[in-house]
């Protein structure tokens, strides 16, 4: 192979540095043995191990000894090049060397981490280091390209993450596409009447901000609306957005209203999303008091008109000259073009019907809470009066707390919000039923500003806690006393006796998890998900809001679950980090591009239509036709060279010679070569 | 194509095998970068040589271990409709299957070349990857180098008219 290529360099000078990591290295590898026969291999001049590479002293270690031994290629051994190798390579630009000159071994997340036998993880370290000491060899100094930054950016999910990522921009000036799914934002926080654990009222902290973003100059709001084709780079996204019809213009709307009066429904008698079917609505309907666009929405699969086509469509009559009633809006496509990308989908919540033994949709008086959260807010189904199904008010409530959470046949995680949200519920039941409200959890978990001290209020409300996970619930009455009621079965493990404890109404605290179609989303966005199916953060300590596709950041509950305070920072976080993308204005790029030896190339055009990113093209046709590559489309994938039938297609930081020499490196012991 | 050292050959007891692996930057090195932070443990056989995609590997780098003395290659890359790169994956997916039919004529048993889509956060799925492999790979024994009979590549594919060398099988439009 290296026929084709560059002669070896005579003149290399490298030098090798194998990190301890503290314990985390050096306790399972043997680093001053990986440093010893480093210093015997061909092209090392200096070879040293150290307690912290990437500590200033480790940093300074390299650039002094570019200095005192004139060295031109540096290896480092030490964690994932997906964690340092931007470090190593700056140290070898302040030391005055082209960063490209620097290649890192990973022998922390790849050795001594899994492997817990010294000898034999030694052993892969030095053949490892031995490989990248042949491959640095073949490195050349590299330009790094730049590419531009699209100011604007794209926030989708209109809940509190996307509603805060969104104003946040457009506040320091950015313009921000906001796309939300259903018609109106406000997301789950809208549906809640209190937080925890300060009991203030959820509408009247997050409706200004809904009206704030209707009102910005710099936001766009497309409701109704989804985002379904995404093409380009962090930079230069191009972005398909499909705008589902709302059947009335919102241009047009005045939002009176008078429209869903004048329905030829007298009656409201479709189940209404919003309040999770407690009540119903019209086929015209407004989804709830403060929604954002204040504008009514036809429900094609309910409205007559739709269905039959013979309507005597009073809604038109009723908006009269207005015309603000459209039959014959069609779904509208939009593109956009944006710079980054903020994903703030949120979640969904347990499907508790998966626990038939809870009797949900068998028993009319077992509620999930996000139900219970309807019957207690003001604008609510009851107007904030916690009645059952059949209009009386429970005496006694039975709250059971990780409902699909903390369960191996379900979710194995700890939804983190529902101990809180129980508590929160528990005290508005016994404050507005005053009925005796029993607690049933596994651990209660209360870490947060204020979280613990509202859990010791509830304790002297005299609102009951049984620790116990609750077998099951069921109307069969054992004695009197428990008939018509709903009768809990739980072993209290405090006490260690087996409790049946007779209830009117079961509230499930079901979980949170991740949007049945965060798949989809997940591909559009070439993004990935943690094997629980919530969107994957670049680094979970220190780069909780990047993901591993560049420009594309993650804010809320699609990340993992997380109550409001912490998704409001975390959409500051998105936001502040789309900022500092856009002030930069531009972003140097990997300089992995392929590139053509034109005079190798035959033009068989194999190449051209293996690029998924249209950078090949056929140039020179009138004298030696040959491929060349636009290395500002190029993204470095390198599947062009590998099918080059003569080799004529090459890519810096992957060329044959490295990756082949590495290849060497590694099994130079065994085939004595 | 070299022969391998005799002595090899002949020391097969306590034979650990040495895997060459061409891992993907987006999700299989991810994936083994996870093992490590989860402290999972696995056979330490494997020697990866990171490409910024699976649809990089070129099938010589494959020739190339195997010649070199490895006893396996495992190649990982982002599932079907997850490349980072969009399709690259599927590229390697055809090379695959082409060269494991080339490799089995060069006496390759079919154990000792792998290709696995494995995304970041699979790194238990890693972990039984990889020592499934190896233990795998220990069972057929050292790899004793290629076939020397002059394959020709219409041998291979049962057509009447080529006559190139097996090594040049990239040449082959995939």
């Amino acid at each position: 192979m290296s026929e084709r290529g560059q002669k070896l360099p005579s003149d290399v000078r490298v030098g090798v540095y194998v990190c301890h990591c503290g314990v985390n290295i050096a306790a399972v590898v043997d680093v001053r043995q990986v440093a010893q026969l480093a210093r015997g291999l061909p092209g090392v001049v200096v070879a040293r191990d150290y307690n912290y590479m990437c500590s200033d002293p480790g940093q300074e270690l390299i650039r002094q000894d570019i200095r005192d031994y004139a060295l031109n290629r540096i290896v480092v051994a030490s964690c994932s090049p997906h964690l340092h190798e931007e470090t190593f390579r700056h140290a070898a630009a302040a030391g005055g060397l082209n960063p490209y000159l620097v290649h890192m071994v990973n022998i922390r997340e790849h050795v001594s981490w899994v492997h817990p036998d010294r000898e034999r993880a030694t052993e892969k370290a030095c053949e490892l280091v031995r490989a990248a000491v042949r491959r640095v060899v073949w490195h050349e100094p590299l330009e790094q390209a730049r590419v531009s930054i699209h100011p604007d950016v794209l926030v989708v999910g209109g809940g509190i993450a996307g509603i805060h990522a969104a104003l946040t921009l457009a506040n320091a000036g950015k313009r921000v596409y906001l796309v939300e799914r259903q018609p109106s934002i406000g997301g789950h926080m809208a549906m809640f009447d209190k937080t925890f654990p300060t009991l203030d009222c959820a509408a009247c902290i997050l409706t200004p901000k809904m009206s704030a973003v209707q009102a910005h100059p710099n936001i766009t709001l497309w409701t109704l609306a989804e985002v379904t084709r995404v093409e380009g780079y962090v930079g230069n996204y191009e972005v398909e957005i499909t705008r589902w019809p709302r059947y009335v213009r919102e241009d047009l709307c005045s939002g009176c209203l008078k429209c869903i009066e004048a329905c030829v429904y007298k009656d409201a008698r479709f189940p209404d999303e919003f309040n999770l079917g407690l009540s119903k609505r019209k086929p015209i309907y407004l989804p709830f008091p403060q929604a954002v666009p204040q504008v009514p929405v036809i429900d094609p699969a309910t409205c007559i008109q739709f269905k039959s086509g013979k309507c005597k469509k009073t809604c038109v009559e009723a908006c009269g000259e207005r015309g603000a009633i459209d039959l014959q809006a069609v779904p509208k496509v939009e593109r956009v073009r944006v710079g980054s990308v903020i994903l703030a989908t949120g979640f969904q919540t347990f499907d508790p019907r998966r626990m038939p033994e809870y009797g949900y949709g068998i028993y009319p008086n077992v509620y999930t809470s996000l139900e219970v959260e309807r019957l207690v807010n003001a604008s609510g189904p009851t107007g904030g009066e916690i009645v059952l199904r059949d209009g009386r008010r429970p005496q006694s409530v039975g709250i059971i707390h990780c409902v699909g959470s903390r369960d191996r046949r379900h979710n194995p995680w700890c939804s983190r919000v529902c101990c809180m949200y129980s508590l929160k519920l528990a005290h508005l039941i016994r404050e507005r039923t005053g009925a005796e409200v029993f607690n049933f959890y596994i651990d209660m978990r209360t870490p947060g500003k204020g979280f613990e001290e509202f859990y010791q209020r509830l304790l002297e409300e005299g609102v009951h806690f049984i620790r116990g996970r609750v077998a099951g619930v069921s109307d069969w009455a054992l004695d009197p006393s428990e008939e018509g009621k709903l009768v809990l079965r739980v072993e209290d493990t405090l006490l260690g006796i087996v409790r049946r404890i007779p209830v009117d109404m079961v509230v499930l605290a079901v979980g949170l998890e991740p949007r049945s179609d965060a798949e989809e989303l997940r591909r559009l966005f070439r993004v990935s998900c943690s094997a629980e199916g919530f969107f994957l953060e670049r680094h979970p300590k220190l780069a909780p809001v990047s993901t591993f596709a560049e420009g594309v950041f993650v804010a809320g509950c699609c990340q993992g679950p997380k109550d409001i305070p912490d998704t409001v920072a975390q959409a500051g976080a998105a936001a502040a980090e789309a900022l500092a993308l856009i002030d930069r204005g531009s972003i140097e790029q990997e300089p992995n591009t392929a590139y053509v030896l034109a005079d190798h190339c035959s033009a068989c055009r194999t190449c051209v239509s293996l690029c998924p990113y249209s950078a090949i093209s056929i140039v020179g046709g009138d004298g030696r036709p040959h491929a060349e590559i636009n290395p500002a489309l190029c993204k470095g994938c390198g599947t062009c060279v590998a099918a080059c039938p003569s080799g004529s297609i090459r890519q810096h930081l992957f060329e044959d010679e490295q990756i082949v020499a590495e290849i060497e490196g590694i099994l130079a012991g065994v085939a004595g070569g | 194509m070299k022969q391998l050292a005799d002595n090899r050959a002949e020391s097969s007891n306590g034979f650990e095998p040495k895997i060459v692996g061409f891992f993907c930057n987006w999700c299989t090195y991810l994936a083994a970068d996870l093992a490590g932070t989860s402290r999972l443990h696995y056979a330490p056989n494997v020697r990866v040589v990171r490409v910024m995609c699976s649809g990089r590997v070129d099938p010589q780098f494959v020739l190339e271990a195997f010649a070199k003395g490895a006893d396996g290659v495992l190649i990982g890359g982002c599932h079907p409709g997850d490349c980072h790169y969009q399709e690259g994956n599927y590229k390697a997916l055809r090379r695959y299957v082409l060269l494991r039919r080339l490799l089995e004529q060069l006496g390759v048993e079919p154990g000792r070349f792998r290709l696995e889509w494995i995304s970041a956060s699979e790194g238990e799925r890693l972990r039984a990857v990889i020592n499934e492999m190896v233990e795998q790979v220990r069972a057929l024994g050292p790899f004793r180098g290629f076939n020397r009979l002059p394959v020709k590549l219409a041998q291979l594919h049962g057509q009447k008219e080529c006559s190139k060398e097996p090594a040049s099988v990239e040449t082959v439009e995939l």
